[in-house]
C-alpha cells in the first residue's frame, strides 16, 4: 500500500560485495505484530547474532566490576549505602540484557535506490532514511571484545547532528562491504553538503 | 512596508585614486599581512582589560582618594591601606613603578607586533590559508568550494579606526578562517575575491593563477593604509555600510520604528513573565505579613518590591535593548555571489550567503505580532563556529534573516534566499502554508483521531512535498512554516510508539544542519508518513542532481533559464519599484544616453558587455565598495529608462540572474561591479525598446 514500484533496491553493480552483507546474520526481522506498525517493502539486511553474545560478555564483565567495587567498599570501608547505587546499576544492566536479544533482531538496514534506511526498535520503532549523497563519512569502530567476536559498528555521519545512524553488530566482512558500497555510491551522487 | 532606500554612498562618491591600497587584489596567491594597526588595536584591548582588573582590585583605594579630594575633612571609613600602593608611596618608588608600567606596555606592544608579523594569509585559486603563531605555529587552509559564507564584522572600536574582521565560514565545528583585522576596503575586496573564486568563475580562477594579470597594484605604504582606514571608518560610521555595490532597488530594509516596536512587544513577554514572578512573591509576602499582623510589614513589603522589581525591569529592558541594537539598520540585498545581510547599530555585521548554503528556512509569527502582521524569518546554516560559540547570543543572530517584516518583505526575502522556488509558488506557499489551512488544502495533516497530540493546531499541523522543498506547517498560536530545500535535506526519520501504533499514526522528523529550526512532526497518518520516507529521498536525490550551487557561477550559464525565477509577485513592490527609478533618475542627470540603446535585450548580458562605457576596464579593482566611483554609476540610466514600464511588468529584479555574470565576464577582478550593476538591470523591464 505504501510501496512504490520505483523503490527498487540498489543496483547490484554499484555494490562491491553485497552478498557478504547477509552471511552469518539473523534471517527473520522481529517487529510488532500490530497492524499499524511501520513497514517497508524490500530486503532488510540484519546483523550478526554474535553481537548479542559480545554484548552479554561485555555486560557481564561490567557487572562483575560493579559488584567487586561494591563489595570492596562495603567490606573494607564499611559503607552499606554503596549497595543502593550498585543495585540500581545492576538492575538497569540486567533489564537491558533481557531485552537485548529482541532488540538485536529488530535492527535492520535496507539499501534502496537513493537512500539507506535503518530501522530499530519493536515497541518504539524508528526508521531513518539517509540519501546516499549526504554522507560525509562512514566510520567503522571495533572494541577489543568486538574484535574477539568479529563484529564491528558502522556509523554514518551527515551534516545533521540528529541523523545518528549507527549499525552495531555487523560482521567484519559485512561492515567493510557496506562501507565500500556506501562510499562508492556517495561518490557518484555527492554534491557539496 | 519595505523601504527601497537609496544608499547615500553613491551620491558622495570619493575619488578612488588616493586610496591606492584598495585597488590591490589580495587574491593573488601571495602571502599578505593583516592591517598594521592590528597589534595596536589588540594590544590596546589587552591594556584596557588589565586596567580594568587593576581598578577593580583598587576600588577601595580609588574611593578613598575621591573622598579625600572632595571632602578632605571626612575620613572614608578607617581605610588603613596595606596594599602595594601604600608601600610604593612610602618608599618613593613612584618613578620605578611608572617606568616598569611603561616597559610592560612596550613589551605588550612588541608581543602583539610580533604576533602581527607572523600572521599571514593567502588566497589561491582553491584555498584560503592563514598561518600564525611564533612558538606554536598554526597553518589553516580551507577549501574555497566548501565556503558556507563570508562574514564581515566591524566591532565598534575597530569600526572607528576603519578596521574589520573577515570570517570565512566553513562547514563543521570550529571550521572558520578568521582574518583579524583588515582595513574595511581591503576586507571587502578580499571578500569579493573569495566569493568569486568560490563561485568557480573561470575567469577569476585564471587571474588568480596569474597574479601579474591586471593587478599591478603595489602594496600601499603603511601610512596610506592608516589614513585611508581612518577615513573609511568615520565615513562608514555616519553612512550605512556595505551597500554601495548592490542595486538599491533590490534592498529590503526595515524601518527602525517597526523594528523597535516588534522587539518591545517581544520584550513585553519578558516583562509579563517577570511581573508574574513578582506578583507571586509580593502576594505571598503580603499574606504572610497580614496573617502575622506585623506592624512593620509595609516596610518589608516595600523592600521586597524594590529589591525584586528593579532588577526585573533592568533585565527586561536589557534583553530588549540587546535585541534592538543588534538588529537596527538591518538590510538584505542580492549580490551576484549570494544574499548579503547587514545589521547592527554600533557593531555591524555583514554576512554573505552564497546560493545553496541554506539548510532550512522558517517563517514564523508570535501571537503578539499578529495584529501588526509582522513575521520573522530564520534559517539553519553552517556557522562554522565551535560549540561553545554557537551558544552565544551573537551566534544566534546569524540565524535570523529577517528580524521583522510584513508580508511583502517576507515574500521578497523568501525569493532571495530560496532561489529554487518558482516565483509563482510564493503566494501559494503563503496562502496555504503560512496562513492555511484554507479551502483545497494540499498539505497532509494530522487525522482527527490524533488531535490530542496538538489540541489547537492539529488541523494545521502537516507537511507537503514539492519539487523544490519539503514544507512543514506547524503551530496555530505561534504560526510557523518551515521550508527544507530538498537538495540540502540530510534525511528523514519516522518514529512510532505503542500508542501511535494503536492509532495508526506515526511521528516524523526531518534532519538537517543544526540550527533554530527543528523538523519534528507528530501524529501523521501512517501511510502519509511512509510515503514521506519513500518520496523524500527520491526527490532529494533528484534535487541534488539538479543542484548547481556547489560552484554556482560555473553552472550559471547553463542554468540561466532555470535559475531565473521571476521574483515574487507581491502586491507591494509595484508601488515600491517605480519609486526607486524616480529617485535614481535625478541622481544622474549627466548620464550619457549611450547606455540605453545598448541594451535592447536584457537577458543577454554578453552583448551588453562590450558596450559598457570605459569604467569596468579602467578601474583595476572595483570590488572595494567604499570607492563607489562616479563613472561606473552611469550605466544605471537603464534603470531610469524603466519608469514608464513598471506598471506593465512591475516586480522584476530577479536576484538570481546575477550569478551568470562572472562567467560571461572576460576580465575577472573588475568583474564584480559590472556584474552587480548588471544585476540591477533586470529591473528595467524588457519593454525597453
Amino acid at each position: 500500500m505504501t510501496q512504490n514500484p520505483e523503490t527498487s533496491p540498489l543496483n547490484p553493480a554499484e555494490g562491491t560485495d553485497l552478498p557478504a552483507l547477509d552471511q552469518g546474520t539473523y534471517t527473520a526481522l522481529r517487529t510488532s505484530k500490530r497492524e499499524g506498525r511501520l513497514e517497508l517493502d524490500g530486503v532488510w539486511h540484519q546483523i550478526s547474532p554474535r553481537y548479542v553474545v559480545s554484548q552479554f560478555v561485555q555486560n557481564a564483565i561490567f557487572l562483575a566490576v560493579v559488584v567487586a567495587a561494591a563489595v570492596v567498599l562495603n567490606i573494607v570501608l564499611g559503607q552499606d549505602w554503596v549497595w543502593i547505587p550498585a543495585g540500581v546499576i545492576i538492575l538497569i544492566t540486567l533489564i537491558t540484557l533481557i531485552i537485548l536479544p529482541r532488540q538485536a533482531r529488530a535492527l535492520g538496514y535496507m539499501l534502496r535506490a537513493d537512500d539507506i534506511v535503518f530501522r530499530k526498535g519493536i515497541l518504539w520503532q524508528r526508521m531513518i532514511a539517509v540519501p546516499y549523497g549526504r554522507m560525509q563519512l562512514v566510520d567503522i569502530t571495533q572494541g577489543p571484545l568486538d574484535r574477539a567476536f568479529g563484529v564491528s559498528q558502522l556509523k554514518m555521519v551527515t551534516a545533521a547532528a540528529t541523523t545518528g545512524v549507527q549499525i552495531p553488530g555487523l560482521t567484519q566482512p559485512a561492515a567493510e562491504a557496506l562501507r565500500d558500497t556506501l562510499i562508492e555510491v556517495a561518490e557518484n551522487r555527492r554534491t557539496g553538503l | 512596508m519595505s523601504e527601497q532606500q537609496f544608499p547615500a554612498a553613491p551620491q558622495a562618491p570619493q575619488d578612488p585614486a588616493p586610496r591606492g591600497q584598495d585597488s590591490t587584489s589580495l587574491a593573488d596567491g601571495e602571502w599578505h599581512r593583516m592591517h598594521p594597526l592590528t597589534p595596536l588595536f589588540k594590544g590596546g584591548l589587552a591594556l584596557i582589560v588589565i586596567a580594568g582588573i587593576v581598578v577593580a582590585n583598587m576600588r577601595d583605594r580609588v574611593i578613598a582618594w575621591m573622598v579625600d579630594i572632595f571632602s578632605p575633612e571626612s575620613h572614608y571609613g578607617d581605610y588603613t591601606g596595606g596594599d602595594p600602593v601604600d608601600w610604593v608611596l612610602q618608599n618613593n618608588l613612584i618613578l620605578i613603578v611608572l617606568g616598569s608600567v611603561l616597559a610592560l606596555v612596550i613589551v605588550l606592544i612588541l608581543i602583539f607586533w610580533f604576533i602581527w608579523r607572523f600572521q599571514q594569509f593567502r588566497i589561491t585559486g582553491d584555498h584560503v590559508e592563514v598561518r600564525k603563531g611564533i612558538i606554536f605555529r598554526s597553518h589553516r587552509r580551507a577549501p574555497l568550494d566548501r565556503v558556507q559564507g563570508v562574514n564581515l564584522t566591524r566591532p565598534f572600536p575597530a569600526r572607528i579606526i576603519g578596521l574589520a574582521k573577515l570570517e570565512v565560514v566553513g562547514a563543521g565545528n570550529d571550521a572558520n578562517v578568521e582574518l583579524e583585522y583588515l582595513a574595511t576596503g581591503r576586507a571587502e575586496s578580499v571578500r569579493s575575491s573569495i566569493l568569486r573564486l568560490a563561485s568557480g568563475a573561470r575567469a577569476a580562477r585564471q587571474s588568480a593563477a596569474d597574479p601579474a594579470s591586471g593587478n599591478p597594484a603595489a602594496p600601499a605604504s603603511v601610512r596610506a593604509q592608516l589614513v585611508g582606514s581612518m577615513n573609511d571608518g568615520v565615513t562608514g560610521l555616519i553612512e550605512g555600510v556595505d551597500l554601495e555595490d548592490v542595486a538599491p532597488e533590490s534592498v529590503v530594509k526595515i524601518p527602525a520604528g517597526r523594528l523597535v516596536g516588534s522587539q518591545v512587544i517581544s520584550g513585553l513577554i519578558w516583562l509579563v513573565f517577570f511581573g508574574v514572578i513578582f506578583a507571586i512573591a509580593i502576594g505571598s509576602a503580603a499574606i504572610g505579613i497580614l496573617s502575622d499582623g506585623d506592624p512593620e510589614g509595609g516596610v518589608v513589603l516595600l523592600g521586597i518590591g524594590l529589591g525584586m522589581g528593579i532588577p526585573f525591569v533592568i533585565a527586561a529592558v536589557g534583553i530588549t535593548w540587546a535585541q534592538i541594537s543588534k538588529s537596527l539598520r538591518y538590510s538584505i540585498a542580492p549580490t551576484p555571489d549570494g544574499v548579503r545581510i547587514t545589521y547592527g547599530l554600533f557593531t555591524t555585521v555583514t554576512e554573505t550567503l552564497p546560493p545553496g548554503r541554506i539548510f532550512a528556512v522558517e517563517v514564523s509569527q508570535s501571537l503578539l505580532w499578529r495584529p501588526f502582521g509582522w513575521w520573522t524569518i530564520k534559517i539553519n546554516r553552517m556557522s562554522g563556529k565551535s560549540i561553545s560559540q554557537q551558544q552565544s547570543g551573537s551566534a544566534q543572530q546569524f540565524n535570523i534573516v529577517l528580524p521583522v517584516g510584513k508580508r511583502a518583505d517576507v515574500e521578497r526575502v523568501l525569493g532571495l534566499i530560496l532561489p529554487d522556488v518558482p516565483a509563482g509558488e510564493i503566494p501559494f506557499i503563503w496562502e496555504h502554508g503560512v496562513l492555511g489551512p484554507v479551502e483545497g488544502d494540499p498539505y497532509r495533516t494530522m487525522p482527527r483521531r490524533a488531535w490530542w497530540r496538538r489540541p489547537f493546531s492539529w488541523k494545521r499541523h502537516g507537511f507537503m512535498v514539492t519539487d523544490f522543498g519539503l514544507l512543514l506547517r506547524r503551530g496555530i498560536v505561534w504560526r510557523k512554516l518551515a521550508v527544507f530545500p530538498l537538495a540540502r535535506l540530510q534525511g528523514v526519520s519516522l518514529n512510532q510508539g505503542p500508542i501511535d501504533r494503536m492509532q495508526l499514526v506515526s511521528g516524523a522528523q526531518v534532519h538537517t544542519a543544526p540550527g533554530p529550526i527543528t523538523g519534528t512532526l507528530s501524529g501523521l497518518e501512517r501511510d502519509d508518513a511512509l510515503s514521506l520516507l519513500d518520496g523524500v529521498s527520491r526527490a532529494a536525490a533528484a534535487a541534488a542532481m539538479r543542484d548547481t550551487t556547489h560552484r554556482w557561477s560555473e553552472h550559471a550559464a547553463a542554468a540561466q533559464p532555470a535559475a531565473q525565477p521571476a521574483p515574487p509577485a507581491q502586491p507591494a513592490p509595484p508601488t515600491a519599484y517605480p519609486a526607486a527609478p524616480d529617485q535614481v533618475a535625478p541622481a544622474w542627470p549627466t548620464a550619457p544616453p549611450v547606455g540605453q540603446p545598448v541594451w535592447p535585450a536584457p537577458p543577454a548580458p554578453p552583448t551588453g558587455q562590450p558596450a559598457w562605457p570605459a569604467p569596468p576596464v579602467s578601474r583595476p579593482a572595483p570590488p572595494a565598495p567604499p570607492a563607489p566611483p562616479a563613472p561606473p554609476i552611469t550605466p544605471p540610466p537603464a534603470a531610469p529608462a524603466g519608469p514608464p514600464a513598471p506598471p506593465t511588468a512591475p516586480p522584476v529584479a530577479p536576484p538570481q540572474a546575477p550569478p551568470a555574470a562572472p562567467t560571461t565576464d572576460p576580465q575577472a577582478p573588475p568583474a564584480a561591479p559590472p556584474a552587480t550593476r548588471r544585476s540591477s538591470r533586470p529591473v528595467t523591464p524588457p519593454t525597453e525598446d
